[in-house]
């Protein structure tokens, strides 16, 4: 995973910041205060090995992350995490899907230039004989006024 | 003994005549005696399904994931290009003009297809609505439901979108679409009971190979499929994977 560039973003002004990864993994990020909605009826669907690397994307996934399909194939799910999203959020998600539970909530990501989307995600963990082989999750477009709520409450917990 | 083979219950009715043209096609060139019985409904589908009456089935995805993971089913092929999506339909008239507009309570006319049901609650979530927040009204056929969305007797309907695209243009033009989904990867399969392992490859290569002539060509022309692209066993797990992912 690189870090992003001021190529990246397509001609908008982002602020530079670092952000390091639950593996100790740091990269230079640019954040850019621009929304991109979520596509009416369309689905964002993927898949990940167990340990979250992608190995699955849909067309809406590519379309909504700004990254090609041969740049999300490969590459750590964590790409795509906003610093806006406190870690507490994603440890739920992982204490929950590798006990084998679905895990539904709403995440804010980032694109590859800079701007967010924000999604209502589903992570399912796929079991074979009684072993995880890997996750799969759909992303929905969310309520505003969940994401009115939730953005405020990740605030208090970053 | 003539094996079982049928379609769920979500077909178009004018495909009806088309599949018994199919079901000899497919006893002449497979060779096997095959009986082709339509079920009037899901849950008389399902009884034959848990009886393990069934040995071959055109099936939904979200009845396909249930037969690949409880029944061993096994993957054969699925209709080409022909991915399965849902519209939420209102009155011409309606003030309803985007999703966002529903509120709780909203009267709903659906059929009993668990699938549409499932894709078009989904697209309630931007207005955060749930199962809970609406009241159903669960109509046999899909004209039902046009019906009840032309008397005004509901809200909105929840339509399978190649059935909509089916309806006549009189019932079409006084309906509007609020949205229709574009999810690209669910569609139905063609499955058979883990009696036919044996059989799985040969039925495969059969029907992908339909499509290369004329006569193959018409028979799936009156069944609404353009020809078979083969269903691995990966592709069905993924698709299970996604169903349990899509079910709330």
């Amino acid at each position: 995973m690189r870090d992003m560039t001021l190529e990246d973003l397509n001609g908008y002004t982002g602020e530079e910041r670092t952000l390091t990864y639950y593996d100790g993994f740091s990269r230079k990020i640019y954040l850019v205060d621009r929304e991109v909605d979520f596509p009416e009826g369309k689905l964002i669907v993927s898949s990940t090995d167990p340990a979250g690397i992608i190995i699955h994307t849909n067309q809406a996934f590519v379309e909504m992350s700004g990254y090609s399909e041969e740049e999300l194939v490969g590459e750590d799910h964590y790409i795509l995490r906003h610093p806006d999203m406190p870690a507490v959020a994603f440890k739920g998600l992982w204490d929950t899907i590798s006990k084998g539970v679905k895990w539904h909530g709403w995440v804010k990501n980032l694109r590859k230039d800079g701007a967010y989307y924000w999604v209502y995600a589903t992570v399912v963990p796929n079991i074979r004989d009684g072993k995880i082989v890997g996750y799969t999750s759909v992303r929905r477009k969310p309520s505003r006024r969940k994401v009115e709520e939730m953005s405020a409450l990740y605030k208090t917990l970053l | 003994m003539a094996h079982l083979m049928t379609i769920s219950p979500d077909f178009n009715n004018k495909y009806l005549p088309g599949w018994f043209v199919f079901n000899t096609w497919l006893q002449k060139n497979f060779g096997e005696a095959i009986h082709l019985e339509i079920f009037d409904g899901f849950e008389s589908c399902r009884k034959a399904i848990a009886d393990d009456s069934v040995d071959i089935i055109y099936a939904n995805p979200f009845d396909a994931s249930l037969l690949l993971r409880d029944k061993g089913f096994l993957p054969v092929a699925h209709p080409s290009a022909r991915p399965d999506e849902a519209i939420i339909a209102v009155n011409a008239k309606s003030p309803l003009t985007k999703i966002e507009d529903f509120r709780p309570g909203v009267r709903i006319s659906s059929t009993d297809d668990p699938e549409v049901n499932m894709i078009c609650l989904i697209m309630l979530e931007p207005a955060d609505l749930g199962a809970t927040d609406v009241q159903f009204t669960h109509r046999e056929n899909y004209v039902l439901v046009a019906k009840d969305l032309i008397k005004n007797e509901v809200d909105a309907g929840f339509i399978l979108a190649e059935t909509f695209n089916d309806l006549s243009p009189l019932i079409r033009d006084q309906l509007r679409i609020i949205l229709k989904s574009q999810i690209h990867v669910i569609h139905h399969m063609f499955l058979v009971s883990p009696k036919w392992a044996d059989k799985v490859n040969a039925l495969q290569q059969l029907l992908c190979k339909m499509a290369d002539d004329e006569k193959g060509r018409g028979i799936l022309r009156d069944i609404g499929v353009s020809s078979w692209d083969a269903s691995s066993k990966e592709e069905a797990e993924f698709m299970v994977d996604l169903m349990d992912t899509l079910m709330v």
